[in-house]
Parts: C-alpha cells; sequence; structure tokens
C-alpha cells in the first residue's frame, strides 16, 4: 500500500475506556491504511479490541469516560476526535457498517422498506418514488427473493440470513465508500454465512468499496480478505497480506489460534493445540509482551521488554514478536521450552 | 433427509442410550410444529455419537427429549434398559442423576447469586449423598479435575469467571454425581477458539476418567468431528445420515452432509467456499415439505423426493443415508441448478 491515495489512514489509534477499576486499554497504538476496492480483515478472540477499534473508525463511542488518541484520516480529513453530531455526515454516504447480530440491529416495529428508505430521504435528494425503487433493487442486489412483497414486512417475519441481508442494503443504501462489517456472519448458519459472505463480496466489488471486516474466524479472514490484522489485547501483534500471513506467519499468537481450530481434515479425537490460560487485564496489561504468559515461545526478555511491531521479510509484513515462528531464535526458544516442560517438577 | 427408519441402529443389547421414533411436536400459533419427526439414534456405553445441523433442525430438541424436559409426544426412549417416557414423578427422578446435561451459555446456565462450590454440590445435595465432610471432598476433587483450584473457586461466584471457566464449572455440575450420559449441548459455541479447544480437551478427558457416554450436540461440524465416534445429521426434524466420522467427512453420501462440508470456510487462503450449492434457508418445520424435507434446498432433488420419503439405508461400511439419490463415494455434489 503507497502512501497518500489511502481511503482510510489509521495512525496509532487508542481507545481507552475510564471504568471503576481504571482505565482499560481496549485498543492501544494500531495503525493501518485502505484503500478503496479492499478488504482488510480484522482478526482476534472476544475482548481483543477489534470491534472498539471498528466502532472508533465509525465514531460510535459511548461520549462520556473514553480516552481517545491518534490520528483517524478519512479521505484526508482527520476525524480522530470527531464527536457523533460531526460525525453524522459521513455515517451512511462516507461509511456504513454492518452489525453482528442483524435481529437487534434493525427496528422491530419499522416495516424492512421504511428501514432502507429511511436512510435514502436523510442522506440523498429524491422522490419517495424513487427511493422506493432504489430500495427494492437494493434488495435485489443482496439476492432477498421477492424484494416488492418483502418491502412490507417486518424483521420478526425473516430468517436471520435474510434479516442480515436486509442490514447489508441498509449500508449501502447511500454508496458508502468503506464499509465495516462486525462479525457479519457469526450469528448465522454455516451454509447461510457463506452465502451472506458471497453477497458482501459481490457488492464490494460491483461499487469498489473499501470493506472491513472483523471476524474471530480465521477461515473467513483466508477466503476473503486481501490483507489481515491480527489483534490480541488491544495490540496488532501481526499484520500482513493474506498470502503471507498463512504460509509465512511470524507471530506465535497467529500460530496458536490457527493450531487451536478443530479442522475437518484431522481424524476423530485428535488432541487440539489449545492455548494455555486467558488474555489479560486491559486495565492493567503487562509491561513485556502482552501474549507472554500464554506462549510456547516465551522466554525471559518477553516479560520484561515489549517487542515493537518489526517488518518481516515481505514488504507489507509486521509483527510483534522477540523469537518469531520459523526463525532460528524462536526454534531455539521453543526447543528450549520444551526441554524444561520434560523436567518433571518445573511446571512454569 | 427426511428420512426415518432404523437401519442405522445397532443391537440393544450393546446400546446405553436408544431412541426410537422420536417425535416431538409443538401447539403454536398457525398450526404445530414440527420440532422432531421420527428420528432414531444408538449410543453404545462409552461412545460419543455427535448430533449436527442448522439451527432449527430439532437438535437441541432432541437432546431434550432424552431427558424427558419435556417429554417426547411419542417414540421410545430407552436408557441402560429402562424405558423413560413411561417412567413417572420419583422413579424418574431416581434416574436423573444418570443423565446430565451441559448447556450452551455457560454464564445464564450458572445461577449468579450462588457460590461455585454450592452449585456443583447441588446434585449431592439433593440425593444426600454422604455426609457434609464428604460431599466437600468430592466438590473439591471434581473441581480440581476440570483444571479450577478449588480453594479459589469455592466461595466466588460465577460473574467472577471467564466463559471458559463457568464452562469448566458446568462440567464440574454434571459430572459429580457420577452420570452415565451426558448430553452436550453446543457446549463450545460460545466460546473464542483457543479456549473451545481447552474445554473440547476437558471433555475428552472427563469421558476417560469418568467412564462417560456422551450425546454431543453441536453446529461446527470440525468440532463434531473432533469429539465423536460416530455422527448423525439432522436436518429439519429428521436424521440424513448417520455414520463414522471418517467416513462421513471423507465421502458423504447425503447431498446435505456434502453442502454442509463445503460451506465450512477453511483457514487457508485461496480455499473460498461459495458454491455451497444449498439454495436458501431452512423451511418453517410448521409447514414441512413433502417427501423428502432437504428437497426444497438440494440440487439433485427429483420428483421423486417430493413423493416419497426416503427410509434410511445402509450404503457402506457403517454409513447410513436417507436419500433416494445419494452421492457415490467420490462424486462431487454439483452446484446450483437453476
Amino acid at each position: 500500500m503507497s502512501g497518500g491515495e489511502a481511503l482510510l489512514e489509521v495512525t496509532d489509534v487508542a481507545t481507552w475506556f475510564d471504568t471503576d477499576r481504571g482505565l482499560v486499554h481496549a485498543v492501544d497504538g494500531v495503525s493501518f491504511e485502505l484503500e478503496r476496492g479492499r478488504t482488510l480483515g480484522i482478526v482476534g478472540e472476544s475482548g481483543s479490541g477489534k470491534t472498539v477499534l471498528a466502532r472508533s473508525i465509525m465514531g460510535l463511542l459511548p461520549k462520556k469516560d473514553v480516552v481517545r488518541r491518534g490520528s483517524i484520516r478519512f479521505e484526508g480529513v482527520e476525524i480522530g476526535q470527531a464527536t457523533p453530531k460531526q460525525m453524522r455526515k459521513y455515517w451512511g454516504t462516507s461509511m456504513a457498517m454492518v452489525f453482528q447480530d442483524p435481529m437487534t440491529a434493525l427496528n422491530p416495529v419499522m416495516k424492512i422498506g421504511q428501514q432502507i428508505t429511511e436512510s435514502i430521504n436523510t442522506h440523498l435528494d429524491v422522490t419517495r418514488a424513487f427511493a422506493r425503487e432504489l430500495a427494492v433493487s437494493l434488495l435485489e442486489s443482496v439476492r432477498v427473493p421477492d424484494p416488492e412483497r418483502r418491502m412490507g414486512e417486518y424483521p420478526h417475519q425473516l430468517s436471520g440470513g435474510l434479516r442480515q441481508r436486509v442490514c447489508i442494503a441498509v449500508a449501502l443504501a447511500c454508496g458508502p465508500q468503506l464499509l465495516l462489517a462486525d462479525e457479519p456472519t457469526t450469528a448465522l448458519d454455516v451454509t447461510v454465512q457463506a452465502q451472506v459472505l458471497d453477497v458482501l463480496e459481490a457488492q464490494q466489488r460491483e461499487r469498489f468499496m473499501a470493506l472491513l471486516l472483523v471476524t474471530h474466524d480465521l477461515g473467513v479472514v483466508a477466503g476473503r480478505t486481501d490483507e489481515v490484522l491480527v489483534m490480541y489485547a488491544g495490540q496488532v501483534v501481526e499484520k500482513a497480506s493474506t498470502a503471507t500471513l498463512f504460509s509465512d506467519m511470524k507471530m506465535p499468537y497467529t500460530e496458536a489460534l490457527l493450531e487451536s481450530i478443530p479442522k475437518v481434515t484431522e481424524p476423530s479425537h485428535t488432541r487440539l493445540a489449545a492455548i494455555p490460560g486467558r488474555p489479560p487485564d486491559l486495565v492493567d496489561p503487562p509491561q513485556g509482551c502482552r501474549f507472554a504468559a500464554r506462549c510456547a515461545y516465551v522466554q525471559d526478555r518477553c516479560h520484561e521488554e515489549q517487542p515493537p511491531l518489526r517488518p518481516g521479510l515481505t514488504p507489507g509484513h509486521e509483527f510483534r514478536c522477540w523469537f518469531p515462528v520459523g526463525t532460528p531464535e524462536g526454534a531455539e526458544a521453543l526447543a528450549r521450552n520444551r526441554a524444561v516442560a520434560a523436567t518433571p517438577g518445573e511446571a512454569p | 433427509m427426511a428420512g426415518t427408519g432404523t437401519a442405522h441402529l445397532r443391537p440393544e443389547t450393546d446400546a446405553l442410550l436408544r431412541v426410537e421414533d422420536l417425535v416431538v411436536e409443538f401447539r403454536a400459533r398457525g398450526g404445530t410444529v414440527h420440532a422432531v419427526s421420527g428420528i432414531s439414534l444408538d449410543i453404545l456405553a462409552g461412545e460419543t455419537l455427535g448430533l449436527v445441523g442448522e439451527s432449527g433442525c430439532g437438535k437441541s430438541t432432541t437432546g431434550r427429549a432424552v431427558m424427558q424436559l419435556p417429554r417426547p409426544t411419542s417414540g421410545s426412549v430407552r436408557f441402560d434398559g429402562v424405558e423413560l417416557t413411561e417412567l413417572k414423578g420419583a422413579a424418574l427422578r431416581r434416574r436423573r442423576p444418570q443423565l446430565q446435561m451441559i448447556f450452551q451459555d455457560p454464564i445464564s446456565s450458572l445461577n449468579p447469586r450462588r457460590r461455585v462450590g454450592d452449585i456443583v454440590a447441588e446434585g449431592l445435595d439433593i440425593w444426600d449423598v454422604g455426609d457434609a465432610e464428604s460431599r466437600r471432598a468430592k466438590v473439591d476433587e471434581t473441581l480440581d479435575a476440570v483444571g479450577l483450584d478449588p480453594d479459589a473457586a469455592r466461595g466466588r461466584r460465577p460473574h467472577e469467571f471467564s466463559g471458559g471457566q463457568c464452562q469448566r464449572i458446568s462440567i464440574a455440575r454434571a459430572v459429580i454425581t457420577d452420570p452415565k450420559l451426558i448430553i452436550c449441548d453446543e457446549p463450545v459455541s460460545a466460546l473464542d477458539v483457543s479456549v473451545q479447544a481447552q474445554i473440547l480437551n476437558l471433555l475428552e478427558e472427563m469421558k476417560e476418567r469418568y467412564d462417560l457416554t456422551m450425546l454431543f450436540i453441536a453446529h461446527d461440524l470440525a468440532v463434531v468431528k473432533n469429539v465423536s465416534d460416530r455422527v448423525a445429521v439432522m436436518y429439519l426434524g429428521k436424521l440424513c445420515e448417520v455414520g463414522t466420522p471418517d467416513v462421513l467427512f471423507a465421502q458423504p453420501a447425503h447431498p446435505y452432509t456434502a453442502a454442509l462440508l463445503a460451506s465450512i470456510p477453511v483457514p487457508e487462503p485461496g480455499a473460498s467456499a461459495d458454491d455451497t450449492g444449498v439454495l436458501g434457508e431452512i423451511p418453517s418445520n410448521l409447514d414441512p415439505p413433502s417427501g423428502c424435507r432437504f428437497r426444497t434446498r438440494c440440487p439433485r432433488a427429483r420428483e421423486r423426493c417430493a413423493e416419497e420419503e426416503p427410509q434410511i439405508r445402509n450404503v457402506g461400511p457403517d454409513q447410513y443415508v436417507a436419500c433416494h439419490f445419494p452421492l457415490a463415494p467420490g462424486e462431487q455434489l454439483e452446484s446450483t441448478p437453476a
């Protein structure tokens, strides 16, 4: 990605929440760029900060008790500190969001048609008849069968997959340049998931939109994105083109995440490579590497000194690790830990 | 699928649980919900049966009907030689400790106001097993077995634990009454993948340690394959296919099984799953399709599928399918027709 022409430039963004327990470092210094027509996947587990990052870009954060730092530039304009009131002109026309739960994202007492035309009428200067026509063609484009009839129905009359298509239609209504999809298929069945992701992909291609796909599923990321950010405990721990990430991952967390997924190609009763423990408390993140306590490669240095994001061999590949996967120092660290683990009475 | 039949059942003497022609219907506005429509299953002692399907296919209802919660509309549930559907009141209650359940949402399935020690001990308290001292020892031993520090966990309440830890508490609560059969209803689908792997490994350990038999209900095929000795695929209240996971996943005979497998996103770039072949979404079980219930979404459906319900039949070594036109070994499911 070359500078200057990116649609979205996120630089050192931090979003902290002030709670009774102290400042929660939900997003802690994230940077990336996204161009038109490209898809960026953000993967991570619950609490890794991926949703807060997407909401920070959209400006959908609580009004109170939030600390925001860093810069978010959309088409070169700084929106990192914009209030919801200032963001209003971006929503719908410049950027739009699709949420995880299609039931709560739609208004249950409003007809489908109205929910789509509402945003068209708000943002675009068109007649009601034209807005309606546009809404029907939007439903058609997201492959909702029998769109005319669906216009007059309420959300509860639709299945989860259809509701999510309606949410996508609402998000696309005013032709946004950037679409943020936050776990858009997590609530859906696997057969429907593929259909909804196909719709998203087709629309993105047709409209040359930038797509930010937030998900916990590395399988979804692998097939549907150009580039991936792997997040852990509020930070980016690895960033690479999708092909590089899967062929040459350097971050032990990425490797552990991939290995912990059960695979249909493995025989039954294969013992899974679980990641021990759980993510750190973000009120008081560890001073060293945030993954150190759960990492198979961990050495003393990891607990003491936080690794910076450093470049890999492939352009655009960055990772945050002192003892990366597939390097001599990484292999040595792993071997050392295994030797210690094999010694009885030396449990970490 | 659509199919009924019992060709896939093994000799009754071997089975710990044998369900025959189970029907569960609910009355609703607008008619009757046909949640489970005549399915038969058996589980041998020590075996794990994986039950997979999309939401609304009746897999959870099947699990609950085995527990007699609620009682099935008709059909037989024989557990350890006893017909559960005929047991009433105290006789059924006496059987309950042998059948335990683990639910999907680990946090809401634990009483937030009670302490973990009391939650886990409840089964023992109800049955007045041993004295207070021995119960306490058993609670500690069980908490330790599921990977929680008894001294730290005992006095705390569920909200102080993460989702994965709450699921460990649920497992402790389930195994403490020395059950024979555990029904796990989507036990890992609310968990992150890293924690999911911990819990799946733990379930395998528990099975070994406490000599358990399991009915494992889930929508995730990879998870089901990992834990199961035998897999049954359900669709809209009926069984599609039953077999050993290695065969069923390598060469699915039912078009629905093949479609489910094809729609799993594979964590390898370029291996995008876009042509699943399955059209649209699961129909309503208020008014299920005639004949084979899968025919409205099946790329192989022909006239016969609408007229005649397929019976489950043997198509290979321990592979049973309810389909008029099953896939031959190695045959691919063609993509969506016009």
